[in-house]
């Protein structure tokens, strides 16, 4: 017996060791991965990329309150100033005209290459004539001020129509030299960092800067306000938000737990083996997962330990149950082995559901799950009877034990206030049944409320561009998507000269395809041809063709002017947006189009789709990012949701296969399923509607709940003697639950309180979620077990 | 002795007469002048919105002649300003705050006044004057009035020294509360002449 237990020992060791090792060398991450699903669609994985890296992921929305508008404006300006000198900003903007001149010279200069207007119909007689009268007439109106200079280089007026496509978006408004707000109540700096928004850590180091920056020109003591918002911003607050809220209440809750189970065992070194089997359940989880998927999640961490917190029950069992009529550590084994394995295996078939879900963070808990649950029940088994002292005793808790156990027997009595209640629950989740479920994946945003207002003023106050509708041509080279780029532009044109559409953006704007180009270049005519074509041109028309010469030297350079590369537009903002719309990953290259909705109306997707697919071009994709978004996460959240219900008949299946009872197994689900009812009505009453994470907490309290049905259940059907063989349904026995056994649930349920209930005073909503979930749920489950327990004595 | 008394006490007096008079006088004068830009921007202010035809005629010295447009203007206070021209082409610009949207024909311009400070200065010296916006006028000129309330030639030098360089001055000359007449003369010689009659309300 002894080498016995020697043996276990050095196995579980070496167990441990092979954990550590393997946790040791696993990579974690925190990025997006968790969401993107196996095997992605086109739009999921453009959806996934450009949160993780898009453009809208990069900007960071700087504001300045407080102070007045002079001052705000020069810290605005000196800010902007040391910012625009750190290599980790591609670009900050506050309104001061720092790119104007060369975004200017780059655009005249590049005039003829650029302008969808330079055709060789343009540069004919009648062509320049129209033009011509055209131009004269723009000089008459109070536009003409800015062109009247231009006319002599440029009278078909290709820079007027090239700035008329840049500036279709609207800016904020300059107060004192930098921009401000519109109630002028703050002034507005928009960065651009290098690093993408999901590299969390840059992003928090460009939040660093920007402090430092706006600390050091603000002198101190000053009533200056900097605020800050973006993707960026909301991942770095909400990585601190969630990581100091799960330190903090793990910490608080294991404190808790812990001076719970001291006072019951008033035995340091029992609440220190106590823990022995969850650890070991963690560390097992841990390398499961990093030997099952290759890397391990942020988010597999943070809820793993919390899904097989079960795990201190088991030790609790062991203790508390062996402790009943000096009986010894091995008779517990024979007695209670039986119902905790077959309660291991019921919580395992609940989360191995999980491992089948497409969404990866789901099947990595899964995993974590039912791998750290064997495992902690294997070391309570197998290993920690051996660890403990020959004199192991915990404090005598045999009053308490009877004191709960008169509690139960009367607990029959309430079992109509029961039956009331759970028909209650049955009807308002009747009533609640088309709103029970949050089908936004905002829902598990752990922003909160004054961050989420704080950024749509600022959005507001910048008419920042708000990403949710793409079109994204993909192809094999530059040159392919900038061409089809052209084509998708031109359709998009006519749908915001229709009015559908406020605007759009193109990479193709300020880098044209080469095709494209060489056409413009093949337009322009010769000098001696567009020398005679303009005499003829002015006839009828108030100028006199001499007044053209520059005009004739512009475009005899245009036409052995280099074709425009990439490398031609450094310096100004346009590099910016080819930079973030032109996008090459593993030789495959895409093309990004932002749209931009009409003023106070929504973007008609199906009409744009429709538009789009008469083009012809199979490698075009119209993206409605929030909506892909929620169906990413409405996808995943009604899988759960039918996993988890087979999950469900998974168990009864075991349940039935073991009992071989119908009876019987309804007897042991009925009270986890009106937890689980009376659980859920209460969510929808308070208005709370349920997110992925109440789904995992409902799984958790069938998996805690069933250990508490079973022993119950054990205890109606076991005969007083422990015997072999099956109970027959027809001769059940007395009422059998020791006192003790009772005793080990309710502290067990009191430690799983007590980690969860703290839970949902997070004001993190999937903290919370899973919080305000089991702590109840796990009540619940015990008081309706004793409720309807099968009693002899009622 | 008569004589004399007379005209010791005399003196004194006439010099008391004139020195109230001119005192008077003065008073009244620098209070004329102050009473009126005030004066004109309230009485402009209280046509809250309008609706007049426009005639203007610009004199460029890159043409050969001048070109003429005419067509309608409608503002309202208080930075709301639309110019809609019939002829020689279609054409609008509508000004919105800080934004400028020019249509002609199928082509649409939508400009940020920030990026073109000439343009705004210019377009503020209507858009000020229409509503009466005295604040919104200095921003950008140095005024000075000429006339009677019943006849008034208001003038704006811009401040600017780039404005300068483009706007030599603008003259702006009104009836009463009703602006008649805009004259703009531009740095490099150009200029235009708008002329203006009230509509009745559209």
């Amino acid at each position: 017996m002894r080498s016995r237990g020697r043996s276990a020992i050095v196995l579980w060791l070496a167990f441990i060791l092979v954990c550590g090792i393997i946790i040791g060398r696993s990579q974690f991450t925190t990025d997006l991965s968790a969401f993107l699903p196996h095997s992605p669609t086109p739009e999921q994985e453009l959806l996934l990329e450009q949160v993780r890296d898009g453009l809208a992921s990069r900007l960071i929305l700087v504001g300045i309150e407080g102070v007045d508008a002079p001052t705000r404006a020069r810290l605005s300006k000196r800010i902007a100033q040391r910012l625009r000198a750190d290599p980790d900003f591609i670009s900050v903007n506050n309104g001061e005209p720092v790119r104007a001149k060369d975004d200017r010279d780059f655009l005249f200069n590049h005039r003829y290459l650029l302008s969808p207007g330079v055709t060789p119909e343009r540069f004919s007689v009648d062509g320049l004539h129209a033009a011509l009268s055209d131009s004269i007439d723009l000089l008459a109106s109070p536009a003409g001020l800015l062109v009247k200079a231009l006319l002599p280089r440029d009278p078909s007026g290709e820079m007027a129509r090239l700035v008329g496509q840049l500036n279709s978006g609207s800016r904020p408004q300059l107060v004192d030299g930098a921009w401000a707000s519109r109630d002028g109540a703050r002034a507005l700096l928009l960065m651009q960092t290098r690093a993408s928004g999901s590299d969390t850590d840059a992003q928090q180091r460009a939040m660093a800067a920007i402090r430092k920056a706006f600390d050091a020109t603000s002198s101190s003591g000053s009533a200056a306000k900097l605020v800050m918002t973006g993707p960026g911003v909301f991942s770095v607050t909400s990585r601190d938000t969630i990581k100091s809220q799960v330190i903090r209440l793990s910490f608080i809750g294991i404190a808790l737990i812990a001076i719970f189970l001291l006072l019951v065992y008033r035995s340091f070194a029992a609440l220190a083996l106590g823990f022995l089997p969850v650890i070991s359940g963690a560390l097992a989880g841990i390398a499961a997962v990093s030997l099952g998927f290759g890397a391990v999640h942020g988010i597999t961490l943070g809820f793993g330990t919390a899904l097989i917190g079960e795990a201190v029950d088991y030790s609790i069992y062991l203790f508390v149950q062996s402790e009943q009529g000096g009986t010894s550590q091995q008779a517990w084994i024979k007695r209670f082995w039986p119902t905790i394995r077959l309660g291991v295996l019921t919580s395992v078939f609940g989360f191995a559901s999980l491992l089948l879900s497409g969404f990866p963070g789901l099947a990595q808990l899964g995993l974590y799950a039912t791998s750290g649950l064997i495992a902690a029940a294997t070391v309570t088994r197998f290993v920690l009877p051996h660890l403990l002292p020959a004199s192991f005793r915990i404090h005598d808790v045999s009053t308490i034990a009877l004191g709960l156990t008169r509690l139960v027997r009367r607990a029959a009595a309430l079992r109509w206030v029961a039956v009331i209640l759970l028909l209650a629950a049955c009807v308002v989740l009747v009533e609640h049944r088309t709103s029970i479920w949050n089908d936004e994946i905002a829902s598990l945003s752990p922003v909160s409320q004054a961050d989420l207002q704080l950024d749509t003023d600022l959005r507001a106050d910048m008419g920042a561009p708000d990403v949710r509708y793409l079109v994204v041509v993909s192809g094999a080279d530059r040159e392919s998507v900038l061409h089809d780029a052209e084509q998708v532009s031109t359709v998009l044109q006519a749908e915001v000269d229709r009015g559908e559409l406020a605007g759009f953006e193109s990479p193709s704007r300020y880098l044209p395809s080469v095709a494209t180009q060489r056409a413009r270049q093949a337009s322009l005519p010769s000098n001696a041809l567009l020398e005679a074509r303009l005499a003829q041109a002015v006839q009828g028309l108030p100028v006199r063709a001499q007044l053209f010469a520059p005009f004739l030297t512009d475009v005899a350079a245009a036409r052995s002017q280099p074709m425009l590369q990439a490398a031609d537009l450094e310096g100004t903002s346009m590099a910016m947006a080819v930079d973030a719309l032109l996008i090459e990953q593993d030789r495959h290259w895409s093309v990004l189009l932002p749209l931009t909705a009409p003023e106070g109306a929504s973007i008609n997707a199906s009409r744009m789709r429709a538009v789009l697919s008469e083009t012809g071009l199979p490698n075009v994709l119209f993206v409605d990012m929030k909506g892909e978004s929620d169906r990413l996460y409405s996808g995943y959240l009604h899988e759960a949701i039918q996993l988890s219900l087979g999950g469900l008949v998974a168990i009864v299946a075991l349940l039935l296969l073991v009992f071989r009872s119908p009876m019987r197994v309804f007897r042991i689900i009925a009270p986890l399923a009106a937890a689980v009812i009376t659980v859920t009505a209460g969510l929808a009453v308070f208005g709370q509607q349920l997110i992925i994470l109440h789904l995992v907490g409902l799984l958790l309290v069938v998996a805690v709940g069933s250990n508490y049905a079973l022993f119950f259940d054990r205890a109606g059907y076991a005969p007083r003697q422990s015997g072999e063989g099956p109970v027959s349904e027809a001769n059940p026995v007395e009422h059998t639950l020791s006192p003790h056994t009772l005793a080990s649930m309710v502290f067990a349920g009191f430690t799983t309180v007590a980690g969860f209930g703290l839970l949902s005073f997070s004001n993190v909503s999937i903290l919370q979620a899973m919080g305000v979930t089991v702590a109840p749920g796990v009540i619940l489950a015990l008081l309706y077990s004793a409720i309807f327990a099968r009693q002899a004595d009622v | 002795m008569m004589t004399l008394s007379f005209h010791v006490i005399s003196r004194p007096i006439m010099q008391l007469v004139l020195a109230v008079l001119t005192l008077m006088l003065s008073s009244e004068i620098s209070h004329a002048a102050n009473w009126d830009i005030d004066q004109l921007m309230r009485s402009l202010a209280k046509t809250r919105s309008g609706h007049a035809s426009f005639v203007e005629k610009k004199f460029i010295a890159m043409l050969e002649a001048p070109v003429e447009s005419s067509g309608e203007l409608l503002y309202r206070a208080p930075d709301h300003l639309e110019r809609h021209t019939f002829k020689p082409k279609a054409e609008s610009m509508t000004v919105d705050g800080d934004t400028l949207l020019i249509v002609r024909g199928s082509q649409k311009y939508r400009l940020q006044l920030q990026d073109y400070p000439e343009l705004a200065a210019f377009i503020d010296s209507i858009r000020g004057t229409l509503v009466g916006d005295r604040q919104a006028l200095e921003r950008n000129y140095r005024l000075s009035l000429e006339g009677s309330a019943e006849r008034w030639v208001l003038q704006l030098i811009p401040i600017d020294e780039k404005m300068q360089a483009v706007v030599w001055r603008i003259r702006i000359a009104g009836v009463r509360d009703d602006v008649r007449s805009i004259t703009i003369t531009q740095a490099d010689g150009d200029s235009s002449l708008m002329r203006i009659d009230r509509l009745a309300a559209p």
